[in-house]
């Protein structure tokens, strides 16, 4: 056996599932694609008590458009909302960030409010949603909440939902017109754990750049946001030297972390080479 | 820990069982139903070996619980075909030798079947994009490739 024990629970509704989560709190684990959580079990480097499989309840699978968000609920699997045409016409950086996602069969399997949950420090979509202003919608026993991607991202593995507490929603605010989005990652083999990941949205308006975010993934405890680089590029003209100042700045914005795979210097080097290149990407997508 | 019981479906056969919830599908495969063609390579699910389709899609087995899975179809490489009667893709990697040493076969087969199930006619770039979850210490993939476009080319025609 290579999980540790534990108690398995499937409960077939929302509040038979978020009674159990009052009632083992920290003990338990939730289970959805269990694409993270699995792997963990099988490294033994968690040991819940419980699991609560939220797989049977009804209502949780879906991705839709609607009052100007789009609307991904916990049970929509990553090939689902990958393959949606309204993740394409929401959120068009979702959409450029997916192909970086894992790899199909566990696209099939996992979902992408248990990866928000999960909040690998490599991973894409928590920096995609702090990029967006998404939105979590949690639910427990006693209420439901809403927390914005900036306070739900805590730490590496750790975020602010609450351990009674269900993320039953996800909500991203509708791009707006015109703007453009790119994606870019470097990661040692296609699919796995990326050493840097920078996604980048900016409009044009009167020949300049506006609203732009720049997020990176790899570089620090959870996703990044590069407020100095976003800064510098405001009001300049779009091109290759207002989009290498941005990347400079986003390169000085991060302490990276060293590891096996890649030093800090690489790291910085990295978000440099690929914040120039999304901004590039971005801004030659907006219309 | 409670036992739990769970009743699937595996290569077409009704199958009830009692698990241990812990109990991957991988080693339920294994060693509950005695089918040992799907592998374990890293238990993590990085290498693809253990990849089986789970209603209709490829997944890797060592992903899941068993217990999850009451209700579900799943196919195993026993399921799509053996020595007397071989699946086209099981054929084309023969032809192509799309194999050395097998450890990585099984899951390249079956992601094979899944791939030419979505894909009529997938070029080279599409195959190897796909094969992004499957490891192969031997072949280099080229051959693997090879295997899963003729494989495709027969499924189709």
């Amino acid at each position: 056996m290579k999980p540790p024990p534990f108690d398995y629970h499937c409960p077939e509704t929302l509040d038979e599932a978020l009674a159990l989560l009052a009632e083992h709190g920290e003990a338990a684990k939730v289970l959805a694609g269990g694409q993270s959580l699995v792997p963990m079990l099988n490294l033994r480097a968690v040991h819940p008590e419980v699991l609560i499989d939220i797989n049977r309840l009804p209502g949780l699978d879906h991705v839709r458009i609607e009052d100007g968000e789009l609307r991904i609920g916990a049970l929509a699997r990553h090939r689902a909302v990958l393959e949606s045409p309204a993740v394409r016409e929401a959120s068009p950086l979702m959409a450029a960030a997916y192909p970086y996602v894992s790899h199909g069969p566990i696209r099939n399997r996992g979902t992408l409010c248990g990866n928000l949950c999960h909040n690998d420090p490599a991973s894409e979509m928590p920096a995609v949603a702090l990029a967006s202003d998404a939105e979590m919608m949690l639910q427990s026993a006693s209420g439901a909440r809403t927390v914005g991607a900036e306070e739900f991202f805590t730490g590496t593995l750790s975020t602010a939902a609450g351990a009674d507490e269900l993320l039953v929603e996800v909500r991203v605010p509708q791009a707006p017109a015109g703007q453009g989005a790119a994606f870019h990652e470097v990661s040692p083999r296609k699919g796995d754990f990326a050493y840097v990941a920078v996604g980048a949205v900016v409009s044009l308006s009167g020949g300049a750049c506006s609203g732009a975010r720049i997020v990176c993934a790899g570089v620090g405890d959870g996703p990044h946001r590069a407020r100095a680089a976003e800064d510098a590029l405001e009001g300049a003209a779009p091109g290759e030297g207002a989009f290498r100042q941005a990347a400079a700045a986003a390169a000085d914005s991060i302490d990276p972390g060293e590891d096996f795979h890649a030093d800090a210097d690489y790291r910085r080097d990295l978000v440099r080479s690929l914040t120039r290149r999304a901004l590039a990407d971005a801004a030659s997508r907006c219309h | 820990m409670a036992e739990a019981s769970v009743t699937l479906t595996v290569n077409g056969r009704e199958v009830s069982a009692t698990v241990d919830p812990r109990t991957l599908l991988v080693h339920f495969l294994r060693e509950q139903l005695q089918l040992t063609g799907t592998h374990v390579g890293c238990d993590t699910s990085q290498c693809g070996a253990c990849t089986v389709h789970l209603d209709g899609r490829a997944v890797k087995s060592c992903a899941l619980l068993a217990v999850q899975l009451e209700g579900a179809d799943v196919t195993t490489i026993e399921g799509v075909g053996g020595p007397d009667e071989m699946h086209p893709m099981q054929t084309a990697f023969k032809e192509n030798h799309g194999l050395q040493c097998g450890f990585c076969t099984p899951g390249m087969v079956m992601k094979g079947i899944d791939i030419a199930n979505r894909h009529a006619a997938p070029d080279e770039a599409t195959i190897r994009r796909e094969l992004e979850g499957n490891l192969c210490r031997c072949t280099g993939y080229h051959n693997i490739v090879e295997s899963i476009a003729a494989g495709a080319r027969e499924m189709s025609g």
